[in-house]
């Protein structure tokens, strides 16, 4: 299924996918803000990156769940866990070493059973071949006070065409703004009239 | 007796604070101890226990005995106490404490008529009046006409003494006993086989579940001991992210770690308790998709606590701090229900905070450019200051380099980052340089 060019950033269900780059924790915020339900998201507990509570998109502080474990076989278990328990409605988990294949295909098995979608943030060239999706997320430098952008990659998808997106997100709601894309002109403009 | 007159008397006298509170356990258990002589035993004040022995004493061979057993067992254990049986529960507690015996049947007059007015439990503005009007023994009220007592003294002293006296009615009001949840099954034959324990469990679990139903509770941690025939024993714990009467979903978390018990020769006695139980008020059973929902994720909680502990599956909470670091809570989500989050106000907060990481190669104020994290990164544009000032009533190693100016600087190369200077700190690059660090990242 070709993913809805009006709206390119919904991660298709019952699936696990990954994000990579600077942006990645930006862009899973993005998605936990559009995936209505309880969320989980997992990071081993040596990580000193937290979520705060203040600076998250509206209505997702109250639902996240947070999940410590030590070890990345614990952290394994835990992401395959939440996948298939049925309430949660996007699983979000940073493990430290590239996922094998075996672990990614149990992922893809385990949300399937579950009804539930998986983000999988993981280190540059880290992926794993079972994904569905796998995207590129950097923050841009923008040129106006008020707008953040990102650029935000599709470099791998399974089911559908691959994409670079340059959009504007104020990290705050489930909505983006699209940036048209600075490009050369090929034919003549219009004249005024 | 005051204090400073036995030490002067006894110079030696070695002293104690009174513990209330475990003199109150102690009582509670001698009061089940006492049990064993009748089915109603409450406790009496701060020192007595009070028995209704009716239909008891023949069962000792007697009243006499019945005391005589008391005394000894007491004894034994190595409490020294007095005792005393009568008709009423006012004559007994008055006799118990001037001296105990034992009052016979009819005669409850000429039993405590001897006592001082003092043992009727009645107030000590009363006990005095009596004194000082003569009336000293109980024997001396027992033949006055009630009612210029009653108006002289309150009609307290006149219903403590018909209550001594057996003319006004006074039941001994045993407190209910705590329930206890715990269940036991032993065996005949030693099992061995998980699948065996695990039917030993359900049948437990269907016990412990019953009896918590009867009650309102739920549990919140459950233990499971496994005696094995050589004498050795095994354990199972297991903790749930809220409190549960299901004996289906109760099992389900035990199966694990039965897995790795080790059954030697075989177990002969299980024993299933419910060591923590909170309050659970009835509830509609597969009702809505929402309750259905809400055991789910209780069951997702659960079984992930027991595997990687409970203080590691967190939820975030509010708090009202304006530091950064104390402006949320990590609480477990097991005992923690969610709050809704503050609404965004003010300026804007990163969406990841960490520990202060310092910059290097910055210059000027905000820094033009700096490293971090061994990469360059040129500022396009900067916001701020934000002033932080430490709560001065914590005292926070972290805030101790004094108030913070935080910048958000949004940099050339596109992280947008949160940076904080100490205006009040010494440099470690000379006196008018200033140390940078990045505390967090923006969306």
């Amino acid at each position: 299924m070709r993913p809805d060019p009006a709206d390119p950033f919904d991660l298709s269900p019952r699936r696990v996918h990954e994000a990579e780059g600077r942006g990645r924790r930006a862009f899973a915020l993005f998605q936990a803000a559009r995936h209505p339900g309880p969320l989980v998201w997992i990071l081993p507990a040596h990580v000193p990156e937290l979520p705060m509570l203040r600076g998250l998109p509206r209505g997702v502080g109250e639902r996240l769940h947070l999940f410590r474990p030590v070890g990345e076989t614990d952290l394994l278990w835990c992401v395959e866990e939440a996948l298939r328990a049925a309430p949660i409605s996007l699983v979000i988990a940073e493990p430290e070493k590239p996922l094998s294949l075996t672990a990614g295909r149990r992922l893809q098995l385990a949300a399937e059973a579950g009804h539930t979608t998986g983000l999988v943030l993981i280190r540059q060239d880290a992926g794993s071949n079972a994904t569905e999706t796998r995207w590129k997320c950097e923050p841009a430098a923008s040129a106006a006070a008020d707008s953040t952008l990102h650029q935000w990659d599709l470099n791998k998808n399974k089911q559908g065409t691959c994409g670079r997106w340059i959009l504007n997100w104020n990290g705050a709601a489930a909505a983006v703004d699209m940036v048209s894309e600075a490009r050369q002109r090929h034919e003549p403009a219009d004249t005024a009239r | 007796m005051a204090l400073a007159d036995a030490r002067a008397i006894c110079p030696d006298l070695a002293t104690r604070p009174a513990d209330l509170a475990r003199e109150a356990a102690a009582l509670a258990s001698l009061r089940r101890w006492a049990s064993r002589y009748a089915p109603m035993v409450a406790t009496d004040g701060v020192d007595g226990l009070m028995a209704d022995i009716s239909g008891v004493p023949h069962l000792f061979g007697g009243e006499a005995d019945l005391r005589d057993d008391l005394q000894a067992q007491l004894e034994r254990a190595g409490l020294h106490a007095a005792s005393a049986i009568a008709g009423t529960r006012g004559a007994a507690h008055a006799l118990a404490r001037h001296g105990g015996g034992i009052v016979a049947d009819g005669r409850l007059a000429e039993g405590i008529g001897h006592l001082p007015v003092t043992a009727l439990r009645v107030d000590p503005d009363t006990a005095e009046a009596l004194m000082r009007v003569g009336l000293s023994r109980i024997a001396d009220l027992i033949h006055l006409p009630r009612a210029p007592l009653a108006r002289r003294f309150g009609q307290g002293l006149v219903l403590r003494l018909d209550q001594a006296l057996g003319a006004q009615p006074e039941p001994v009001a045993a407190e209910p006993d705590p329930p206890h949840f715990g269940v036991r099954m032993t065996l005949p034959e030693p099992i061995g086989q998980q699948s065996d324990v695990m039917a030993g469990l359900a049948r437990l679990l269907d016990r412990l579940c019953a009896k918590l139903a009867a009650t309102h509770m739920g549990a919140r941690r459950v233990r499971l001991e496994l005696r094995r025939v050589d004498r050795g024993t095994a354990q199972v714990e297991i903790g749930l992210a809220r409190p549960m009467r299901d004996p289906a979903r109760i099992a389900a978390l035990f199966a694990k770690g039965v897995d790795k018990i080790d059954s030697g020769f075989g177990i002969d006695a299980l024993r299933l308790t419910a060591t923590v139980t909170e309050a659970l008020a009835p509830e509609q059973i597969g009702g809505r998709p929402a309750i259905r929902h809400e055991d789910a994720l209780a069951d997702l909680l659960s079984s992930v606590g027991n595997r990687i502990g409970f203080d590691r599956v967190l939820r975030l909470l509010p708090a009202t701090s304006l530091i950064p670091e104390r402006s949320f809570l990590l609480a477990p989500a097991a005992y923690s229900t969610p709050e809704p989050s503050p609404h965004r106000t003010g300026l804007k907060r990163p969406i990841t905070l960490f520990p202060p990481e310092p910059v290097t190669a910055a210059s000027g104020t905000p820094p033009a450019s700096f490293r971090w994290r061994r990469m360059r990164f040129t500022t396009l544009r900067a916001t701020g200051p934000e002033r932080i000032t430490p709560e001065w009533w914590f005292d926070d190693p972290a805030w101790r380099s004094g108030l913070r100016d935080y910048w958000r600087i949004e940099t050339q190369e596109g992280p947008r980052l949160w940076l904080f200077v100490t205006p009040q700190a010494q440099s470690w690059n000379g006196p008018e340089a200033q140390d940078w660090y990045v505390q967090g990242e923006f969306a």
